[in-house]
């Protein structure tokens, strides 16, 4: 009777441990998948040139300048909206508004991306009639605003009481404390929520399709369409041609060593605290 | 002396030193949270107002119509729920398990020196965009499947419907299991939470009476329960939304096939598709309903997740 419970529990223990296991060695094969694939085509002409018809060569140096530029102007709205009213959830957000808006919040992080690139669709993009870089950006915002608004109230919240309280008993009012005090405080958790926020829309690609469309040319005007990293190797993978397939895994080793090492450094800043 | 110390007492409270400030930066901080709800609402309104055309022209047979002609003009969106549901549950029969065995591992059996550095990698794994998944898929995945997976399947149970037709790799099976590997991580997280919020004087009752390790650990799964649910609930909020890489790998034809191997077609992904080139505006209008459907969908099963988790979750986060 013991023997079998016995093993029963080493059966399971090494089950749970093949899971563990097995989901790590499938991150390591695909990761090391997109790095033999992709250094054997990565050059700096691939860097810096824009895409060109098969057999005459090309890059991604439009789609790399394209998404920063979409990445830059959502950022400027999506992460101090959602520092702000990551705030207000943590210092004020106690009532039933604060809960429904903690609520929303919380569920908007879970719809699919591609519905925010419908919305932005139909409010902009029909209404003027073009595909647009600020189209893109505002879509990629969307997705960014919730993201920043949850790891900013984590962060605050982990501030202690008795900061506040101190502030407060000195004669500072609640704004002060909030703005000198508690935000310097939680700061790096609000910069590493932040560019986690950054990492997640930069590997989007589905609101882009009918946003910022893409482009083959450098651009820099926020009224025409904008190429991206993410839309580039869509193009690039579901093309016919074997020159292309090898474009679209130098572009995803580099994408991918932008968000990975973005996480990292992250992981790295708050390995202290979790 | 006694009243002029009252006096100077009731002047400087010092909560009346600055009441503007207080009450401007108040209401920016309400104005900035009242926008997340505007937005939710403009979306729903927006979406809702621009598929009136095909709400008005198909009514519920919206729903249950089979046939997608934009040539004719007629449009169903059932191959697509359909398509968009089974691919979902595949995805969450194969996730499931493998993410409560990663999370047990984690929490209940490795040591912090090795469930540290593996937690974060299994999350990094979330941080994969779905394109990549969807190169991977078509150039690694699906070959792999076409192979050595899919042909031993139909030697084997051929007979069944779910094994017939020809095995291209490219098909419901395929989307179902790269959906598999990009929600595992986040079921995953969620569990390692439930499993980290089940008190440990639990687990040592239950050592203390005898019982083996993977026996304290059966209660606390009990104990977690209705928190794994909401795990699932999310990791399959998560997979019907998906869209990059099962539009590349599904196959993108709406039909209804009983065969795993068989192309498919999901919401997400005819949206994807489509949506750029729909002339005509009863096409664009089913297009931004699919959307609105999918919308919906999402915001109650994310709902219904998010209080599930809850009810694990909210006796820690009291405790503290």
């Amino acid at each position: 009777m013991m023997d079998q419970r016995r093993i029963t529990n080493s059966i399971m223990t090494t089950l749970t441990a093949a899971c563990a296991f097995g989901v790590v060695a499938l991150l390591i094969l695909i990761l090391g998948y997109i790095s033999y694939q992709g250094i054997s085509s990565l050059s700096l002409s691939f860097l810096v040139e824009t895409p060109k018809p098969v057999g005459e060569g090309g890059g991604i140096g439009n789609a790399i300048v394209g998404s920063l530029i979409l990445l830059g102007l959502a950022s400027l709205v999506g992460i101090p909206l959602g520092i702000a009213i990551g705030t207000y959830l943590s210092e004020m957000g106690s009532g039933w508004y604060g809960t429904i808006v903690r609520f929303v919040a919380d569920t908007m992080i879970g719809i699919p991306s591609i519905i925010f690139g419908v919305f932005v669709y139909v409010i902009v993009v029909l209404q003027q009639g073009y595909f647009s870089t600020l189209a893109g950006s505002l879509s990629l915002a969307l997705i960014m605003i919730p993201i920043v608004t949850r790891t900013t109230e984590e962060m605050i919240r982990l501030v202690p009481k008795s900061m506040r309280e101190g502030a407060l008993a000195l004669g500072a009012p609640e704004w002060r404390v909030t703005m000198d005090i508690v935000i310097p405080a939680a700061m790096t958790g609000i910069a590493t929520g932040a560019m986690l926020s950054i990492a997640r829309v930069l590997g989007e690609t589905a609101p882009l399709l009918f946003t910022a469309f893409g482009s083959r040319f450098y651009n820099i005007y926020l009224d025409e369409p904008m190429a991206s990293m993410t839309v580039q190797i869509y193009n690039y993978a579901i093309s016919p041609f074997e020159e292309w397939h090898d474009k679209a895994w130098a572009a995803t080793l580099v994408l991918i060593t932008l968000i990975l090492t973005i996480n990292i450094f992250v992981r790295y800043i708050t390995r202290k605290k979790y | 002396m006694a009243i002029d110390l009252t006096e100077n007492t009731t002047s400087t409270t010092p909560r009346v030193n600055n009441p503007i400030g207080d009450r401007l930066f108040r209401g920016g901080l309400i104005a900035a949270a009242s926008l997340i709800l505007i937005i939710l609402i403009s979306m729903v309104t927006v979406m809702f107002y621009s598929s009136r055309l095909s709400i008005r022209e198909f009514g519920f047979h919206f729903i249950i119509g089979q046939v997608w002609d934009p040539i004719k003009g007629e449009f169903g969106a059932l191959p697509f729920i359909f398509g968009t549901l089974v691919s979902s549950l595949i995805a969450i029969v194969i996730a499931t398990p493998i993410s409560v065995g990663v999370a047990i591992f984690l929490v209940e059996q490795a040591p912090k020196s090795v469930a540290r550095p593996m937690a974060f990698l299994v999350e990094l794994l979330a941080a994969i965009p779905s394109v990549v998944y969807g190169l991977w898929a078509i150039f690694v995945l699906a070959p792999f499947l076409r192979v050595y997976v899919q042909p031993p399947l139909q030697d084997a149970f051929g007979f069944l419907p779910f094994f017939k037709g020809s095995t291209t790799g490219i098909g419901m099976m395929t989307g179902g299991i790269i959906l598999a590997i990009m929600i595992t991580p986040i079921i995953t997280a969620v569990v390692r939470d439930v499993l980290e919020a089940v008190p440990v004087t639990q687990r040592e009752a239950s050592l203390a009476l005898g019982a083996t390790k993977w026996e304290t650990t059966r209660i606390v799964l009990a104990n977690a329960s209705s928190g794994i649910a909401g795990a699932i609930v999310l990791g399959l909020g998560r997979a019907v939304g998906e869209t990059m890489a099962v539009t590349m790998i599904i196959g993108n034809r709406p039909e209804i096939s009983a065969s795993l191997f068989a192309p498919g077609y999901t919401i997400a992904s005819v949206i994807a598709n489509e949506f750029t080139e729909a002339t005509g505006d009863l096409y664009l209008s089913a297009l931004i309903e699919m959307g609105l459907i999918l919308f919906l969908v999402t915001f109650i099963v994310n709902g219904l997740a998010k209080l599930l988790i809850f009810s694990v979750t909210r006796n820690t986060v009291q405790s503290h």
